[in-house]
């Protein structure tokens, strides 16, 4: 064995690089609940790449036979039913545990100085995902699928000059049709996998260059044994934060299996129950909702009655966290440490994000459009006044050292 | 504090979550009553295979709630055929959109695009209506393209219009009334849709007690890991302050 292990290392960098990631990298003894989240985002990566795979062998990417192949996953395939269950419910648990992750991010300054990088690769990975969902969603060919694909796709028709035009690129008809089927699924299946793949290489490398940050917002690097030369607050992160991921791995797939097993449609929320009737592309259904990750997004963009302004201003609302890491001017990370201010507003952002993402699943009736501009106010406040808000917080002191 | 906050988020919420409707019965869906499903499956190949498939669904599904391939093809499959072969149609879909002005839709999912409930009382709900071209009218789908199939056996229904003087204020209610007994008592006529339902509801997703089955064993199983692996954790970090 040793020997083996010195005839690899002397070919490639195994030892060493299981060393510099695992057993010789130093993570913040004091990592929380909120740290659970960036090693499960991998999981539900592996998961989807795996039921995707599975799911890949007996569908049909053809505008004709796609919604029928779902439904032969589901009836006939041995397991189908389970592999379909588990991609569903792993598309919508993705977003989950993304969200978690970010707020964790933006909780305790995780993007600022020197992780800027980290958050803006963790922004592409969001985008990237988005898409993925996006383009995911229309593969089944239902009514939800067919509708909801026309609907965000004719957005970009609101661009001036070339809007038709690129809808019609990204179409590749002048309706969806068939030619956007295949395309979606070549991107849902190769493109945008890949993608993911590389950026959350990215993330990790970038991570483990800077190291992470805690709870505290505090720099471990900055105390190091003098002998040793090892962080004095760090621990290795194999086996210690491996073992502890694993049971935050195992309360996950509790919680993702209650899900697959006893309600996979989520009440009408992972799988919605108008995308089981097959896409007519003659029948447009009364009331047209997003999946519920996109609805925040979505409320905004009907808050606002022009359409190019309501294009834009979802676009933003996306956008916008490039530039937190720019925007905060606050001099502590963790939440921790921050005034009333900071608290206020951070809260005031998640009953905004909470309360969209609920309105963006309700008709756009007056008063709901009404809400909708409210909350939408405090939601680009908390980005946009965050320079000046940040600024006159009054911050407590940072200890020394990680706390409990 | 953010509780609170919370809080005052979720009233409008639910003072807003209130929608108009119809009133829905429940449906008596019970997957594990056999006797129910098999007369599910005889009546929805009687009455409503005629006209709507169930594309996706092959008669051989019928073997797990306890029929044989002898009784399935005797009983369920009038043209003949394979218990292999799927709930599908003889009509053709463009005679079907000439007789009825629409295609009669695929009900293998049904139970999932519309719940239960709402088959269930949209079953029971159908009233003659002279100003429709089928003169039937329904309450639940307000002019549906579908005739009352089932009115020999439940009867004809009229929809009446009663105004009442309620501590002076007029209050108009509408309600179904029998106005001609069928084949089937109003008790008899409920059971019979009710089986119907519950057939519907098994075919959307026939592998719902399977699901429950295999959910039980993993979720045990999980829980038993965690409480290893808990304990693995309390092992490894306990020189950790």
């Amino acid at each position: 064995m040793k020997r083996l292990m010195k005839w690899i290392d002397a070919r490639f960098p195994l030892t060493s690089t299981w060393k510099a990631h695992l057993t010789e990298y130093y993570a913040p003894k004091n990592f929380n609940f909120w740290y659970f989240f960036g090693s499960l985002a991998l999981l539900v990566l592996v998961i989807q790449i795996v039921s995707g795979i599975f799911l890949t062998m007996s569908y049909k990417p053809d505008s004709a036979l796609a919604f029928n192949s779902v439904e032969y996953i589901m009836r006939d395939v041995n397991w189908g039913w389970l592999i379909r269950y588990i991609h569903s419910t792993g598309a919508s648990m993705f977003f989950v545990v993304v969200y978690l992750h970010m707020f964790r991010g933006i909780m305790y300054g995780s993007y600022q100085k020197p992780r800027e990088l980290i958050w803006i690769f963790g922004m592409l990975i969001f985008l990237a995902l988005m898409a993925e969902a996006f383009m995911g969603y229309l593969l089944p060919w239902g009514q939800m699928s067919y509708w909801g694909a026309q609907v965000i796709i004719s957005l970009f028709g609101a661009i001036p000059v070339i809007g038709k035009g690129l809808s019609t690129w990204i179409r590749g008809d002048f309706v969806v049709s068939d030619a956007t089927l295949n395309r979606f699924f070549a991107f849902h299946v190769i493109a945008l996998p890949l993608i993911l793949l590389g950026l959350v290489v990215a993330h990790v490398v970038a991570l483990h260059e800077v190291g992470s940050n805690n709870p505290d917002g505090i720099e471990i690097k900055e105390h190091l044994d003098p002998e040793t030369g090892i962080p004095l607050d760090g621990i290795p992160f194999h086996p210690y934060y491996t073992i502890k991921d694993l049971v935050g791995v195992v309360v996950f797939l509790m919680i993702f299996s209650a899900i697959v097993f006893f309600a996979p449609s989520f009440g009408g929320h992972f799988l919605e129950s108008n995308n089981f009737l097959p896409a007519n592309p003659m029948k447009t259904p009364p009331h047209i909702e997003p999946v519920w990750y996109f609805t925040p997004y979505y409320a905004l963009l009907r808050a606002v009655p022009n359409k190019l302004l309501g294009v834009i201003l979802m676009g933003l609302s996306v956008v916008i966290y490039f530039f937190v890491p720019w925007l905060d001017r606050g001099r502590v990370k963790s939440i921790r440490y921050r005034g009333k201010i900071y608290k206020t507003a951070l809260a005031l952002y998640v009953i905004s994000f909470l309360a969209l993402g609920y309105l963006g699943t309700c008709p756009p009736t007056p008063i709901y459009t009404m809400i909708s501009r409210f909350f939408g106010v405090f939601y680009f406040g908390f980005f946009l006044l965050m320079p000046w808000y940040t600024r006159i917080d009054k911050t407590k002191p940072v200890p020394e050292r990680v706390t409990k | 504090m953010k509780k609170l906050l919370f809080l005052f988020l979720l009233i409008p919420l639910v003072a807003f979550a209130d929608e108009g409707g119809v009133h829905l019965d429940t449906a008596p869906v019970n997957l594990h009553d056999m006797g129910s499903l098999q007369r599910g499956a005889r009546d929805f190949t009687n009455y409503c295979l005629s006209c709507h498939s169930a594309q996706n669904v092959r008669y051989e599904l019928l073997r797990n709630i306890g029929l044989t391939n002898k009784e399935i093809e005797k009983n369920l499959m009038f043209a003949g055929g394979k218990v292999g072969d799927k709930m599908k149609v003889a009509m053709r879909p463009e005679d079907a959109a000439k007789w009825f002005g629409i295609d009669p839709p695929d009900l293998g999912l049904m139970a999932r695009v519309k719940s239960p409930d709402w088959i269930y009382t949209y079953l029971r709900s159908f009233y003659k209506d002279d100003k429709r071209p089928t003169g039937w009218n329904n309450t639940v789908y307000p002019n549906v393209a579908m005739p009352h199939v089932l009115w020999a056996l439940q009867g004809v229904q009229e929809l009446k219009t009663e105004t009442k003087t309620i501590d002076g204020e007029k209050v108009t209610t509408q309600k179904l009334v029998l106005v001609k007994p069928g084949t089937m008592t109003p008790v008899q006529y409920d059971q019979f849709v009710g089986d119907l339902v519950n057939y519907l509801t098994y075919i959307s997703e026939p592998y719902h007690n399977k699901q429950i089955e295999i959910g039980t064993v993993v979720l045990l199983f999980l829980g038993i890991l965690f409480v290893l692996v808990y304990m693995l954790k309390k092992e490894y970090w306990k020189d950790i302050h």
